[in-house]
């Protein structure tokens, strides 16, 4: 089921020609009417009419998160203010937020690149969303509402937290697909869990679109075994309009970007070169069908590859690997770096252990890992529990080849955040 | 015969801890006979003999407790010098380890309770040697 068939199926090669055509377009237009990219594009000598094959887009200057923030509130803005419909921030959680506008057009056409996601899944007007992302100045809820408005779907904007009510609403509405973050998606299994509600049975629900947070392969079968669901990877930036830029269809096997309204390229982050298909390095965006406030080579910081192999779906739009972190992220722990999902995707196999974890840096570079038992897992014996900190200490040894020290702590004891969970406390004096 | 089975409760090590398990086990009508706890530094286990096993388990599940069901055994031998030099000879003869041992005398009835990976093992050696082991009865009846 495709919800713009002619789109999500067009030829690799009219794809190409159309992004070129829409990438001078939007430079065209950044170049004429927003002064920060007039000063950078003439720093570098570049011009719309210089772009001749889409390899040229090399030529164009990036533009990072510090450049939104400088910018900030409206000095990206491509439209008279009277033309925008919508504001949104960053969930950025450090310095100054980033301002994201939207026009008319923009809300319509992030509602459709959700459509195509949801009927991507098998989504139809039957089916009932309930919402648990953050209402608000998030893209995540609001995004994903008007495009599952679009598909005809009944809307519950549930928002995240509340979890008696949301299990209610579930009940009571036979809630069949739910939108929310990796975190609450467990934090919610386990209180049906507590409370003796065995989804399969007494829930209708059938799908879970996850996103906002990178997470592991482990965590979606987490989820998918607690909620009986099958659980759709979704990602999103709302500097590129939020949730829908890819998204998984029926195979589950990488996420289909949006080409046609997005141009990707994947780069090494130390030295900004291009990096070829297949390839993990950082995802740099220019969105090509923004009007009210286009971005050119924006670098998302996140980690993926590109899968460039076609996918049996029929979509010819490229699939992007599982985010394997953000650039951001990474940590270094006596000169070794990792990122913080490699830890998840080792807790997360262990099945002894229950799904929130957090990581500690203090000291001059100790590393604690803090993570919850499964309360299943608990037979009162404690020479079990020491042998259990024991393996975990030593799995992730031989994943970032550090040795952490592990402390197993009482399920449901570490905190849930509502919005994007916070798993790394670096509290060194270095 | 029903054999001993004490309640274990998985603790962080903080304060009140103890408080919030033995409040809740009140709260229930829950009479403790016994209590030990291993202490592993970061976490440890609080074990409690008590008069309504099912029960204080259900109790402290529903409150939220993360808790668990652990058969012991409960040898008798003499109040004298050398008795548990006897039981623990026994068991190391049979190759039997121990995890966790701990005992009291209770007018003049000395009370081992005995945990082992295995258990069956260590029953049947004891038996053998005609160590009397009490039942959970026996042992709430005390």
């Amino acid at each position: 089921m495709y919800w713009e068939p002619e789109i999500e199926t067009l030829s690799p090669d009219k794809l190409r020609d159309l992004q070129l055509e829409r990438l001078r377009a939007t430079v065209a237009r950044v170049a004429a009417r927003v002064p920060f990219y007039q000063r950078k594009l003439a720093e570098h000598g570049i011009a719309a009419a210089d772009l001749r094959t889409l390899a040229d887009v090399r030529r164009l200057p990036f533009t990072t998160s510090s450049d939104l923030r400088d910018n900030y509130p409206e000095g990206l803005l491509c439209v008279p203010r009277s033309e925008v419909t919508r504001l949104h921030t960053s969930s950025g959680t450090t310095g100054k937020p980033k301002a994201l506008f939207f026009s008319r057009r923009d809300v319509d056409q992030a509602a459709s690149l959700i459509a195509r996601c949801l009927v991507m899944t098998g989504c139809t007007r039957e089916d009932v969303l309930q919402n648990m992302m953050t209402y608000g100045l998030f893209t995540g809820a609001l995004v994903m509402h008007y495009g599952a408005e679009k598909v005809g779907l009944l809307v519950i904007p549930a928002g995240p937290g509340n979890s008696e009510r949301q299990l209610l609403l579930m009940q009571d509405f036979r809630t069949t697909v739910i939108h929310a973050t990796p975190s609450y998606a467990l934090y919610f299994a386990d209180f049906l869990e507590k409370r003796g509600v065995d989804a399969r049975r007494d829930l209708a629900l059938r799908k879970a679109f996850i996103g906002a947070e990178a997470h592991s392969e482990e965590t979606r079968r987490k989820i998918e075994a607690a909620l009986g669901v099958e659980a759709y990877n979704s990602y999103g930036l709302s500097e590129m309009n939020g949730p829908g830029v890819a998204f998984e269809c029926e195979h589950k096997n990488g996420m289909h970007l949006w080409e046609d309204n997005y141009l990707l390229e994947i780069i090494d982050p130390q030295t900004g070169e291009p990096l070829p298909d297949g390839r993990r390095g950082e995802l740099v965006l220019t969105s090509l069908c923004r009007e009210a406030m286009p971005l050119v080579r924006y670098r998302t910081r996140d980690i993926t590859a590109v899968i460039p192999e076609p996918c049996p779906c029929g979509r010819t739009h490229r699939r992007l690997s599982r985010i394997t972190g953000r650039s951001d992220d990474m940590l270094i722990v006596r000169g070794v770096n990792f990122y913080p999902q490699q830890i998840e995707r080792v807790l997360m196999s262990i099945p002894e252990l229950g799904r929130n974890y957090q990581i500690h840096l203090s000291g001059l570079d100790d590393m604690t890992v803090k993570v919850e038992l499964s309360p299943a897992s608990f037979d009162g014996r404690v020479e079990n529990l020491v042998r259990l900190e024991d393996r975990v200490v030593e799995k992730l040894r031989a994943e970032i080849l550090i040795k952490p020290k592990v402390e197993l702590t009482a399920p449901g004891s570490l905190p849930v955040s509502e919005g994007k969970a916070r798993r790394v406390f670096d509290e060194r004096v270095l | 015969m029903k054999p001993v089975q004490l309640l274990a409760v998985f603790a962080e090590n903080k304060p009140e801890q103890l408080a919030r398990v033995t409040r809740e086990l009140a709260d229930a009508g829950v009479n403790i006979h016994w209590v030990g706890i291993a202490d592993m530094q970061k976490f440890g286990v609080i074990r409690f003999l008590v008069d309504k096993c099912d029960l204080a388990y259900q109790w402290l599940k529903q409150h939220g407790f993360t808790v668990s069901r652990v058969e012991v055994l409960a040898a008798e031998v003499e109040d004298r010098p050398g008795a548990l030099h006897a039981v623990a000879s026994i068991l190391a003869r049979k190759g039997i380890s121990l995890n966790n041992v701990s005992g009291f005398v209770f007018n003049h009835r000395a009370i081992l309770l005995l945990e082992a990976a295995d258990l069956a093992a260590a029953r049947a050696a004891l038996t053998e040697h005609d160590i009397h082991l009490l039942s959970e009865d026996e042992m709430l009846g005390l």
